[in-house]
């Protein structure tokens, strides 16, 4: 049976709403550095405290808003390649996505280039990472979303292996930086701009090619049959979802598992409307990577945890479950 | 009624599905060679023929799935390829022999699925659309399935709720690739009764099938498939004979008559 929020989706998207207001009103609020936290926003109102105004301007409030965007974002990516693969397990950290952006990234890094190459480095590496496994799984008897999975899980481990190598060969001076960097840390995050805008773009772009994937999401075949033009909205699955996720893995390193817990919580919530999965997808991801990066800083404060490893210990277990209960023919 | 809103728009064209020396080929086999077809408003056509003949590959080609390797399939007097995909899926659908649910989700929703084609770009359903699912869903027998998930259904409700959502997608020619698996006698007979409804109302039908003397019950024109090439194509009274059936299936096939039907029974 539909649960309640099934039946009125719009409660529930104003219910994250405002849940996301909270969150990222806790993640200001909260830290290690200046005032408590009860004694914060009497400060700030003031206006007598710069040290306290710095410290929630110009480091918790672009951290808190970069740690949203990237949640909301690796969020709509793992949507969008669960419906390219019609598999609820597919993310772009499980499918060697993330991989792929983190060695070009890297390798763009060692080599000494700007951050405009490194980005450049990291869409390059997402998309070939997306087209290799999507060629490599494309053997004799077409394409079946398994194989898809499993070429996917296989090239994650090869990125990285040569992740390692670069690591190995790399400065070992940056090595901790960038150990962190790839296990996914937001300490470095400056301006939160760039991905609020494009989270700005994908949210409505997604939306409007949201019933078009409820027809892929019932297998290629349906989705001809129906008018669908299956072929450019799966070439812009890819492109999307591998810009989405080089973005963020060249803001924040490789975070596992939003694009899979996240996409997946909400279709149990509220059903595979996607015109509905996408707008809540992207704001559940952003409260939870938040909240995420909040425990990450603050759990062991001063020392910093890596976000990554906060997300991966929530999104293994969940991914083991939904393995388990996936039903024998997918 | 519906079929004479339809009529109206596209006059003179009785022939809503035409292939001219179409060849389906696999894998270098020519399975059909040179099919030529024309199915009329009203009609249900039978396709029958051994595993492997050629079947779902045939529908597959007159669906548009598949270019055929020769030879060329009309819809409503204009070739495939030339209608949009829209425009195209508005008159032509088909019920494949497995159908996907990789996600969660309602029977409703599932159903709703088949008036794609009818919703325009940036628009949600209708009520119209939704009923129109609804009477899908009745036409199939599954009222009261509305909220039920897909993945608590029996494999024959899967298969209703699967021709339901071919039925909301309500185009001219059907084509249907073994609607009967996984069906009761009771359904099985509801199928092809709907099926007939759908003719009077001046939509038609393709549908495979495996059971000769449905097919000449309920069929107007049957195509057997011999699956070397060969096939005809004809009124259901001809081309449904013992000895046509027994060269296809290599059993021996005898006819009996009961109640005024004609069954055939292979022994």
């Amino acid at each position: 049976m539909p649960t309640y929020f099934a039946r009125h989706p719009s409660i529930f998207l104003l219910l994250l709403a405002l849940i996301a207001c909270l969150v990222l009103v806790a993640a200001v609020t909260v830290g290690s550095a200046g005032p408590a936290a009860k004694d914060l926003w009497p400060h700030l109102i003031g206006g007598a405290d710069p040290v306290a105004r710095s410290i929630v301007m110009d480091l918790r409030l672009p951290r808190a808003l970069t740690a949203f965007a990237v949640g909301g974002l690796l969020a709509l990516a793992g949507v969008a390649m669960q419906v390219l693969l019609r598999n609820p397990l597919a993310d772009p950290y499980v499918l060697g996505v993330s991989g792929g952006a983190s060695v070009a990234a890297l390798a763009a890094m060692l080599a000494g280039l700007s951050a405009y190459w490194i980005q450049g480095a990291a869409f390059g590496g997402a998309l070939s990472a997306t087209l290799l496994v999507f060629g490599l799984s494309h053997g004799p008897g077409g394409w079946t979303p398994n194989r898809l999975l499993l070429t996917g899980v296989v090239v994650a481990s090869g990125t990285g292996a040569l992740v390692s190598l670069l690591l190995a060969a790399g400065d070992p001076t940056l090595l901790r930086g960038m150990v962190y960097w790839l296990m996914g840390d937001l300490s470095w995050a400056g301006s939160p701009l760039g991905l609020l805008v494009l989270l700005g773009i994908t949210v409505p772009v997604g939306i409007a090619m949201a019933r078009p994937m409820n027809v892929l999401s019932r297998g290629d075949v349906q989705a001809q049959l129906l008018g669908v033009p299956v072929g450019p909205l799966r070439v812009g699955l890819f492109i999307c979802s591998s810009l989405i996720t080089a973005a963020t893995v060249t803001t924040v390193g490789s975070i596992g598992f939003i694009g899979l817990v996240v996409p997946h919580l909400v279709r149990l919530v509220l059903g595979s409307d996607h015109r509905r999965v996408i707008p809540a997808s992207a704001l559940a991801g952003g409260i939870l990577l938040t909240v995420a990066d909040l425990l990450a800083r603050t759990l062991l404060a001063p020392q910093q945890l890596p976000v990554g490893a906060l997300t991966a210990l929530v999104g293994v277990p969940l991914f083991l479950v939904l393995l388990r209960r996936a039903p024998p023919s997918t | 009624m519906a079929g004479h809103t339809t009529a109206a728009v596209i006059p003179a064209v009785s022939a809503l599905l035409k292939s001219t020396d179409v060849d389906v080929s696999v894998a270098g086999r020519r399975l059909v060679a040179g099919l030529n077809l024309t199915v009329s408003r009203g009609e249900v056509v039978c396709l029958l023929g051994p595993n492997g003949s050629g079947k779902s590959l045939t529908l597959h080609t007159l669906a548009g799935l598949r270019l055929p390797a020769t030879g060329q399939v009309q819809l409503c007097g204009k070739p495939l390829g030339e209608w949009s995909r829209r425009d195209r899926a508005r008159r032509l659908g088909l019920l494949t022999q497995v159908s996907e649910d990789a996600f969660p989700g309602t029977v409703l929703e599932a159903v709703l699925i088949g008036r794609h084609p009818h919703v325009d770009a940036w628009q949600w359903e209708t009520t119209q659309d939704v009923e129109a699912a609804r009477q899908a869903l009745a036409d199939c027998d599954l009222v009261g399935f509305e909220d039920r998930e897909i993945g608590t259904l029996s494999g024959g409700e899967r298969r209703r709720v699967a021709l339901a959502a071919v039925l909301a997608q309500d185009p001219e020619v059907l084509l249907l690739d073994e609607p009967q698996n996984h069906l009761d006698p009771r359904h099985q007979l509801a199928v092809l009764r709907l099926l007939r409804a759908r003719a009077k109302a001046g939509r038609a039908a393709i549908v495979s099938l495996h059971d000769p003397s449905l097919a000449a019950r309920f069929a107007d024109q049957a195509i057997l498939l011999e699956g070397n090439g060969q096939w005809s194509f004809g009124p259901v009274g001809e081309v449904l004979n013992c000895a046509a059936l027994s060269k296809i299936y290599g059993v021996s096939v005898s006819e009996v008559a009961i109640a005024g039907y004609r069954h055939f029974i292979s022994d």
